[in-house]
């Protein structure tokens, strides 16, 4: 699949951003006196931002932007629109909360916002994840492996933005037990996934595309058109996948060595140095997950590539 | 509205034979000359009489080439049209956030309503035919329409009633016709020659079916060819040819 920068941006920063969102909702129902007041305001304000940033990217690549809120209603069929549906409505604990902590309001209207906060997070990243594992035409993405992965690569941005944030704040209220676990087990899984897409045999073939298998080995010798057309640009990318090897060890050590690396150096380092290691694992994961995300859409193949010559979908 | 209607009653599709079809691309042509002006068009190209034109088309015809499972079987050439095959149950209906992508409850036919379409091409990606092309020019998504234009125009004359594709098929390899009915034709056609969906482990359901080409007799193109035993005409028989060929031969 063509990966758009669009829609990597989108689901990247808006995943980060609903990550630390939940994390800040996590820690608000549970203890909301361990978070300064500074500390969760700026932990809410950089979250949303990050959510309303992906959600504007998210419609630049759409051919007809103003036409946007459409998306919003057909919620009983479509994750896209559940997606939609569940992000602005996570908008209401976000502006509640952001009341209640400027008013230092009571305790527990902040726990029940921060609880709700936290579980309207979960189901838009898990909405989003839908819309990629729903399509039966995409093997790579219809799998049970991508939606706990987005779950856990959203908590693991969020969980190093959240480091930052507090290093910033003079917090100084680390989590990295929390990281190093969110960087073992994103790793792990996404290790698991790269085995599962390079292994699993292809759902469908030539033969079953075009019914033709009862005769023999059903070759392409002749494509519709000379020139590319929307669906060879758009489902017949190809340039990642002599790169993938690479980029899948470099995304793992942005995502999973490094991040481990910094958290448990910060175990043993002087307090001055927490804040440059904290600024260092957010962006590493971040740049991390933009690999990551890239490779999802250029590593995924799309059945109707078999019509176009089944030698090219082969695995390579 | 992308939910899916309860099963249509009525299932208009086309029925394609993989054994006549000679991959002229008149289906495909006529198909973009009709709705480039029809209700759905335009269907425009970017830099069309440029170096790389692009352009909507909602039928492609291919062309395979089939390697026989046996060592002295034939080889094959089929030519196979593709284009929207308005499933029963398709994903590229369910998955549309707007509404814009709707499937008929009247006859099953699937159908983008333009004014609708947001352009996020998510409907192409769940599509497995191909069927779904994206218009860079218009900013949304285009298809088949089974000439929905043509089929129900009452302007035209009955025998006109029908997509522009099977109209201006010259070897009748395309058929169209209401495929919920057990007794029409178009079912029978398909009873008679088994015909079969395509993918069907992606579990759309397909209304159209294709035609199986028939097997390829055997020895066709294995030398020694019928044509080299041809020089050798027997020219004993007739004593006309007997003369023509001493005459011809000095």
């Amino acid at each position: 699949m063509n990966p758009a920068f669009s829609v990597i941006f989108f689901t990247v920063v808006s995943g980060t951003g609903y990550g630390l969102l939940f994390l800040l909702g996590i820690m608000l129902a549970f203890d909301p006196s361990s978070l300064g007041r500074n500390e969760a305001l700026l932990a809410l304000g950089v979250g949303a931002t990050f959510v309303v940033a992906g959600l504007l990217s998210s419609t630049l690549h759409l051919g007809q932007p103003q036409r946007a809120w459409r998306a919003l209603s057909q919620w009983r069929s479509s994750w896209l629109s559940r997606e939609g549906v569940a992000s602005l409505a996570s908008f209401v604990p976000i502006f509640a909360l952001a009341w209640c902590l400027w008013r230092s309001a009571d305790e527990a209207l902040l726990r029940g916002l921060g609880a709700l906060l936290a579980v309207l997070a979960i189901i838009t990243v898990a909405c989003t994840a839908r819309i990629y594992t729903c399509l039966k035409t995409i093997p790579a993405w219809h799998n049970a492996y991508v939606l706990p992965g987005y779950l856990l690569l959203g908590a693991l941005g969020g969980a190093c933005w959240s480091w930052l944030i507090g290093e910033w704040i003079g917090g100084a209220r680390a989590q990295p037990t929390l990281i190093v676990t969110l960087a073992i087990a994103s790793s792990a899984l996404k290790f698991a996934y790269w085995r599962f897409i390079d292994t699993s045999p292809p759902t469908s073939t030539p033969e079953s595309a075009t019914g033709l298998g009862r005769f023999g080995r059903v070759r392409s010798v002749e494509a519709p058109h000379t020139e590319e057309n929307y669906l060879t640009q758009e489902m017949g990318f190809v340039l990642a996948r002599k790169h993938a090897g690479r980029l899948r060890a470099i995304c793992l050590g942005l995502i999973g060595a490094i991040p481990v690396l910094l958290a448990m150096a910060m175990l043993f380092s002087p307090l001055a140095a927490n804040a440059i290691f904290a600024c260092i694992a957010a962006l590493s994961v971040t740049a991390g997950l933009f690999v990551e995300r890239w490779l999802f859409f250029a590593e995924a193949k799309h059945v109707v590539m078999l019509y176009y010559g089944g030698a090219q979908t082969q695995r390579a | 509205m992308t939910m899916l209607p309860p099963p249509t009653r009525k299932k208009l599709g086309l029925v394609i034979d993989l054994d006549i079809c000679v991959g002229c691309h008149a289906c495909a042509v006529a198909c973009k000359e009709w709705n480039d002006g029809g209700e759905f068009g335009p269907l425009p190209d970017e830099n069309p009489y440029g170096a790389e034109p692009l352009g909507v088309w909602f039928n492609r015809v291919h062309t395979y080439e089939i390697e026989p499972k046996e060592e002295n079987k034939p080889a094959m050439t089929v030519h196979f049209p593709r284009s929207c095959l308005h499933c029963e149950t398709p994903d590229c209906v369910t998955v549309c956030p707007t509404g814009a992508s709707y499937k008929r409850a009247e006859d099953g036919i699937v159908l983008v309503d333009e004014d609708k379409c947001i352009g996020c091409k998510l409907c192409s990606w769940a599509c497995p035919y191909g069927a779904r092309e994206y218009s860079e020019v218009r900013g949304v998504m285009q298809k088949c329409t089974l000439c929905v234009d043509r089929i129900y125009n009452e302007s035209f004359d009955e025998v006109d009633r029908q997509p522009a594709c099977v109209m201006a098929c010259p070897t009748r390899a395309r058929h169209f016709g209401d495929l919920g009915d057990a007794d029409s034709t178009v079912s029978n056609l398909v009873a008679e020659r088994g015909g079969y969906d395509l993918m069907p482990e992606i579990g759309y359901q397909p209304v159209n079916k294709y035609l199986p080409p028939r097997q390829r007799r055997d020895g066709c193109g294995s030398a020694p060819t019928k044509t080299a035993q041809d020089e050798k005409v027997d020219f004993s028989t007739s004593p006309l040819l007997r003369w023509m060929d001493k005459v011809l031969s000095r």
